[in-house]
Order: C-alpha cells, then structure tokens, then sequence
C-alpha cells in the first residue's frame, strides 16, 4: 500500500521593528526580564494599544513579494484564551479579513518547480515567556516579548514530502531576511514553524486527519518531526487504528512527536473584532511606497547573476541566499579585473569555508571585499599562483592586511625572471641525475617529479608554466 | 430556551468565572432571552450592509516605529500579587 503524506505550513515571522506593534516598548532580544514591557503590555487596566506603522509596511511587502493581494481594510480581532504569558486574556490578531490574502511561493526540489499557496498572512502580537524552573512552585513571567509583531504565514496544504517543506521553509526564510523584516533566528525564536501534517492513500482526493506539530525549530528538525510523524500515522493507520486531531509537540532529543495532554478539549477562542481598534486600512500609495522601498528580491538576484555576470545556475543558487553574501560577491566583482566566475568561486569556496570554520556570518567578515578583489587581479597578473593566494589569503582572514602589502613582507611575490627560474631549475638538475637520466631513456613521468623540486626550492614561489617550459628545453636539449 | 444548563457551565469555564449552581437557570435565561433579541434582528434583510467591524467610520491610525517606553520595571513589580528576580509569578502553569 502506498501512502502519500500532505503537509501545510504555519511560520510565525517575527517582524524586526524596533518598539511593539501595539506599544512603544522596545522589542531587542535578551534584554532582562520584564524591563521591556510597559503598562499596555501588561495589560494594566485602561490602556488602549496604538498600533506601530512599521509592522503593517513589513507586512505588505511581504505580501507583495509572494505575489499576493494586500487586503485594503482589515480588521483586528481577539482571540480569546487565558495563559499567564499574554496578561490581557486576549491576543490581538486577524481573523475574518487579515492584511495579507492569497498568494503563492515556487519552490525547486529535485530540479521540478513546485507552486505552494499561501492562504494569508495576518498581523498579531507574540506572547511573552513562562519560567517553570525553580521559583517555589510557581511559574515566572517574562513579558519582554509579549506585545512584538509577528506575521503569522499560513500555507495551503500544497507539500507532499518533509523535503518539499524544507525547500519552502528555507525560501521564506531568504525572503524574510531579503526584505529586511526579519531577522531570521530561528534559535532566538524569530522565525517558527508549526506544521499540519496528513496522510492518506495515494489516489485518494479526500484529506486525511491532520496533527499539528509545534516546537521544531531549526530545518533539520522540521524534516525529521514531519518525516516521523507521516510514519508513525501510516503506522496508526495500517494498524487498524485512526489519527486523532491533536496537537503534537517535537522531541528532538529523542527524534519522536509526542501528543501534548491537557489541551485535548477543542479550542474556543470566540474571536471578535477588537472595538479598540478600528479598521486598518491600507491605501494605494501605502502600497506603492512599499513597494518602492522593496529590494531586489533572490529570484530577480539569481537570474541576474546568471544573465549579466555569466555565473552557473549553482554557483548564483548559492550567492542569493544570503543577502549580505550577494553583496560580497558583487563588491568583489567591482573590485576586481578578474573574471566574475572566478570572483563566485572563491565567494563560494575559500570565503565561505572561512566564514563556516569560524562561525561567523558574512556581515561579521574580517576581509573586506576589495582585499578579495584585488587579490583575484594578482593572481590575473601572474604576481601570484593560485596556490601561493590561498596563503595570502590565510593571513589577509587572521591580520585584516591588504594583499599586496602581504605579497610584499612575506616575498611571496612569483617569480617569473626566467634567469633567476634557470638557475634554480640548473640546481635541480645537477641534483637529480637519476631521473634525468630515466627521463632520457624515455620516461615522461619524472617531468612531473622534477617540476615539484624546482617549485619546492624556489618555495613556491616560481611561476610554474615557465618551470615547464625551461625544465623541458633543457631535458631536450 | 436556547442556552442550556451545560452551555452556561461550558462559557464560564471558558470566561474563567466560577458560577453557583443556584444561579446558572437565571444565566440560561437571560442569556437565552439575549439570543432571542438576536434571533429577531437576524430577521431584518441586511444582503445589501457591508458588515460592519467597528461602529465608528475611521481608519486606525499609525504610530511611527519609535521606542518612546522607558523601564519602569520596579513600580510594576510593586503592585504585583508576587514577583521574584524581575519575573511575575503565578501560580504554576502546567503545560
């Protein structure tokens, strides 16, 4: 029997504005507890939420970048529920008209372009936290987080496998930080995932029941909780059992989605519209200065880079994925006579190993562009062998040095005075009799063997055609 | 009557309000008679109204994206029932 799994999406984007959508406290990340949250986002009694501008403009860029309709009005809503990390017994929301409505994403996986709808995308406030260790019995509230805008993206159930989900995840993830409205960290909690995942017999028309799974916050994780819960339903299922809609929560200690008990009972959130608020109403030319503030975005980026660059598909893939990165590559590019080929493969290459084996992103990069640049032009020009650079390269990432100044103190520079090669390449031969000698009697091999001494002795510095060249004429001669 | 004894307990537990069983026939009733009033205007012909979200006709106004707060923290702290190391304490949530 075979299965086929459906998978939709939830992402919570949380939008990097500076103060809360509702207030004008601060949103920056690890601030101590409580002292970012002010009256309205404690919900003391009387206060009335002013709602923040720069969080409806992330909001319609967003949807103008997933080629969706931006709603002209929309409405604010309560949802109704008591938890301690949202004090006013309500979060704010969208529900019947969200600022956002249908839009889609293309995704490539194996090679095939896959079109995943968006159903909308609403504005509301995140929750703040809840301590549950050590406060004698009780449990502590941090409120700092409670008030800041999210973006709540809700995907039609258009995936069929864990890694079409990923594919989908990591666009969005790019697109949210290319448009500058988030800042992506999944590990602080900036950009969160649930997903309603579903299996059913293939060929069937008919959806299956769903769970929700909540907690599974890096990529890897979103493929690994879907992956065991498509299984562990097929298993139910085959088993003679059904699925019950449920919400599971990831344990990515132990690999396994488990249900969360005492939630059981269906929600009831008795949404209204929020008489606090009146319509958001977003005009033509909110749009277009939207629109106009929007950057290129990683679609347009790719096939630009291909087109007026000459990059391969792969290697431009790479580049736009990180905005800060697209940048680098382009900096380098203007700084250098080189070709734009070989500005992406150390881009992509020595760059980005560097960056990988200190942990660091781009925008923390100890080099900057032009050393990169002018570096390619000295391997160009000849002062320098592609091997000698990645030294050169080495010390421009541990001293901030520019090339040329290392090329110069460190005597790298290549030598190409053919007098000064031929004594170094007499030296050799003087040396190495043996293998002239088999190389006279036929053996080409030892060219090779003969070349590796001269580079040696010369410390690498020799330019090797011209090694070859002269080693050659003088064995011929 | 359209509001049972069983919806009266189900609200207010949703409404977190404890309710004596002697006053739950008063609540069924009344909140019964609310529906009623409702049933009635659901009578009147409204195809033609654009629903309305908000019973004034203005557009919600937007603050520029400024941090205008400052801590005040310890005043807030003062006047909560208990509090330990900056954080609020309730009684504990089980998840």
């Amino acid at each position: 029997m075979s299965w086929e799994s459906v998978i939709g999406l939830e992402v919570h984007v949380q939008l990097s504005t500076r103060s809360k959508i509702f207030s004008g406290s601060a949103t920056a990340f690890g601030a101590e507890p409580n002292t970012q949250a002010n009256a309205v986002d404690i919900a003391l009694p009387g206060v009335l939420p002013v709602m923040n501008r720069e969080a409806a403009v992330m909001a319609v860029k967003f949807g103008l970048a997933v080629n969706a309709t931006v709603n002209q009005r929309s409405v604010f809503a309560r949802k109704n529920y008591f938890y301690p990390d949202l004090p006013k017994g309500y979060q704010i929301s969208q529900y019947e008209i969200p600022i956002v409505g249908p839009g889609y994403l293309d995704i490539e996986v194996d090679g095939e372009i896959l079109r995943v709808g968006i159903t909308r995308a609403h504005l509301e406030e995140d929750a703040g936290k809840s301590l549950h260790e050590d406060f004698h019995g009780m449990t502590g509230i941090d409120l700092n987080r409670a008030g800041t805008p999210l973006l709540e993206v809700v995907s039609e159930p258009d995936m069929r496998s864990a890694a079409q989900a990923v594919a989908y995840l990591r666009k969005m993830h790019t697109l949210v930080r290319y448009l500058g409205i988030c800042d992506g960290n999944m590990q602080e909690g900036s950009f969160r995932c649930d997903a309603n995942v579903s299996v059913r017999r293939a060929g069937d028309d008919r959806l299956g029941t769903r769970t929700e799974l909540k907690n599974i916050n890096s990529f890897r994780f979103v493929e690994k909780a879907i992956n065991f819960e498509i299984e562990r339903q097929v298993e139910v299922i085959e088993g003679g059992g059904s699925v019950v809609q449920e919400t599971r929560l990831y344990d990515p200690d132990r690999d396994e989605t488990r249900s969360m008990r005492g939630k059981e009972q269906a929600h009831d959130y008795r949404y209204f519209p929020d008489p606090d608020l009146p319509p958001l109403v977003i005009d033509d030319d909110f749009v277009e200065a939207s629109r106009r503030a929007m950057p290129e975005l990683p679609d347009a980026k790719r096939r630009r880079f291909v087109e007026s660059y000459g990059l391969r598909e792969a290697d431009a893939d790479m580049l736009v994925t990180d905005r800060p990165v697209a940048d680098y590559f382009e900096a380098v590019c203007a700084a250098t006579a080189a070709d734009a080929r070989t500005a992406a493969n150390w881009v992509n290459g020595d760059v980005a190993a560097a960056l990988n084996r200190d942990g660091i992103d781009m925008t923390a990069i100890p080099v900057p562009a032009e050393h990169v640049g002018r570096l390619l032009d000295r391997i160009a020009d000849g002062t320098i062998s592609g091997k000698i650079a990645k030294d050169v390269f080495s010390t421009m990432w541990s001293s901030g040095d520019d090339p040329d100044s290392i090329i110069e103190s460190r005597g790298l520079k290549q030598i190409s005075d053919a007098g000064a090669i031929e004594q170094i390449v007499d030296a050799v031969l003087a040396d190495s009799a043996a293998q002239v000698e088999q190389y006279r009697a036929g053996n080409q091999k030892v060219v090779g063997f003969l070349v590796g001494q001269v580079m040696k002795r010369s410390e690498g510095k020799a330019n090797p055609k011209q090694v070859n060249e002269i080693l050659r004429r003088k064995l011929d001669a | 009557m359209s509001i049972t004894k069983e919806d009266v307990h189900r609200i207010a537990t949703l409404a977190r309000l404890r309710i004596g069983d002697e006053e739950v026939d008063g609540y069924a009733d009344n909140l019964s008679r609310i529906l009623d009033l409702v049933e009635q205007m659901n009578a009147v012909d409204t195809d033609a109204i654009e629903p309305m979200a908000h019973p004034l006709d203005v557009a919600l106004r937007l603050r520029p994206d400024e941090v205008t707060e400052t801590d005040r923290r310890d005043a807030f702290l003062e006047i909560a029932p208990a509090a330990d190391r900056g954080l609020y304490l309730v009684p504990r949530v089980i998840e």
